[in-house]
């Protein structure tokens, strides 16, 4: 039931139409992580991709750093409303990481570190939807944007795009990461709005 | 409803039916216009769990909100609002759980804490709290009376304030932000392993937290909950 605010007018403005529900715009960039922020450095860092046994591939910063990377320019939504459209990344796109990897696994649970975790169907990764960005506005990512290095996928809500992210693992079925065990939705598509895990 | 600061106010909403909520968790509040327009912010929850259906938020007024000027300033009692919620499973303490407590509020971040704080008092549970609660200057503090007569009872909730940029009269230590001496006087010793939950701007938390880091509490004894922009470059 809708109930009407008396005297609420509102602020509108036309990008606002090209949100997704509930959503609205900031030129901000907030930082909203649940515990304080790691910090990383670039001579111990990995990513890691394996199956819950192997591991099947492996790069430090250095190797990381010579793949071929996408500069894009993609919109954030954050599940807690705020959208921030137009933002510039350059990072490897998820195609390069798994190209070769050869599984019928159809999940993944990213891993960071930190401990926060967020699974994704690796449908959603794939073809030019994911990428592990180490840039933002032309500059080094900052640690309390998730840096050195965070998951990048920008059609579902920003906490799938895991800060600090260390690794991947392939799995069988999908499991809740650390948000979706806390009431969030398993899969966070903004457009329909799946916020929370009872919509 | 009252006003806490000059910018700030609790409203108390009688909710039919809700569900009750544990400290720490927020409500997502609806504003619709009447040609339909809506916006929703998230609030967070001030007062304690009860059995009653009602449920307290303080919001403070932003220059630029859309919604906390409408919340501050326009709604009357009697008023009808949409919320959702509770929500929230990450930054929450309930009577029973791991003690000792430290509370860090920057802010407006003391408002989740204060349902803490709450809550421990109307269950009688008998971990020990602290709270260090840094504002820019003593009109800032919200709940202050209600602050100053539980830390007099007894020491279940030790209270120590922190001014960035005003004091009152014949204030021990100059206006200046938290550093690792008052939060070591102010917090309990990282080797009794307290609990700590940090809530504020995402500044004062990022800055809070190495702080705490530094002094050697563990950082995955840490919750954060962190509101608004980070105030700096876009």
């Amino acid at each position: 039931m809708t109930i009407i605010s008396r005297g609420f007018a509102g602020r509108r403005s036309e990008a606002e139409a090209k949100l997704p529900p509930g959503q609205y715009l900031t030129t901000d960039f907030p930082v909203l992580s649940a515990g304080p922020t790691p910090h990383i450095s670039p001579d111990r860092w990995e990513f890691t991709i394996d199956d819950g046994s192997n591991v099947l591939k492996r790069w430090d910063w250095k190797s990381f750093r010579q793949l071929p990377t996408d500069n894009i320019t993609v919109d954030l939504h954050c599940v807690t409303r705020w959208s921030k459209l137009g933002t510039s990344w350059q990072g490897v796109s998820l195609d390069v990481l798994l190209a070769g990897v050869k599984t019928d696994l159809l999940y993944a649970m990213f891993r960071s570190y930190g401990d926060y975790t967020t699974n994704l169907p690796l449908k959603d990764i794939v073809n030019n939807q994911a990428w592990i960005a180490f840039n933002y506005d032309g500059v080094d990512l900052e640690p309390e944007h998730g840096g050195p290095a965070r998951l990048l996928v920008p059609h579902l809500y920003l906490w799938k795009s895991a800060k600090w992210v260390r690794g991947m693992t392939l799995m069988q079925q999908d499991k809740p990461g650390f948000w979706e065990n806390l009431g969030y939705h398993i899969y966070g598509d903004p457009w329909k709005e799946q916020r929370y895990s009872e919509e | 409803m009252h006003d806490e600061t000059p910018t700030a106010r609790t409203l108390a909403l009688a909710v039919d039916d809700w569900p009750g909520h544990v400290a720490g968790q927020h409500v997502d509040v609806r504003l619709t216009a009447a040609d339909g327009y809506s916006a929703v912010r998230s609030y967070s929850i001030a007062s304690a769990p009860s059995s009653d259906d009602r449920v307290e938020i303080t919001v403070e007024r932003l220059p630029n909100g859309e919604v906390s000027p409408y919340l501050t300033q326009q709604v009357a009692v009697g008023d009808e609002l949409e919320l959702r919620g509770p929500i929230g499973g990450w930054f929450i303490w309930r009577p029973g759980q791991a003690m000792p407590i430290q509370l860090v509020a920057g802010g407006s971040g003391i408002v989740p804490l204060m349902a803490m704080i709450r809550s421990h008092v109307s269950a009688g549970d008998k971990a020990q709290f602290r709270l260090l609660y840094s504002v820019r200057e003593p009109g800032a503090v919200f709940y202050r009376d209600e602050l100053g007569a539980l830390s007099k009872q007894g020491d279940s909730l030790v209270v120590t304030y922190a001014y960035t940029r005003l004091t009152p009269p014949d204030w021990p230590r100059p206006a200046g932000r938290i550093d690792r001496e008052l939060l070591a006087n102010s917090l309990w010793p990282s080797t009794l392993q307290p609990s700590s939950y940090v809530c504020g701007p995402t500044a004062f938390v990022e800055y809070a937290t190495d702080l705490m880091i530094a002094n050697g509490h563990d950082r995955e004894r840490i919750r954060t909950e962190r509101f608004g922009a980070t105030g700096e470059r876009k």
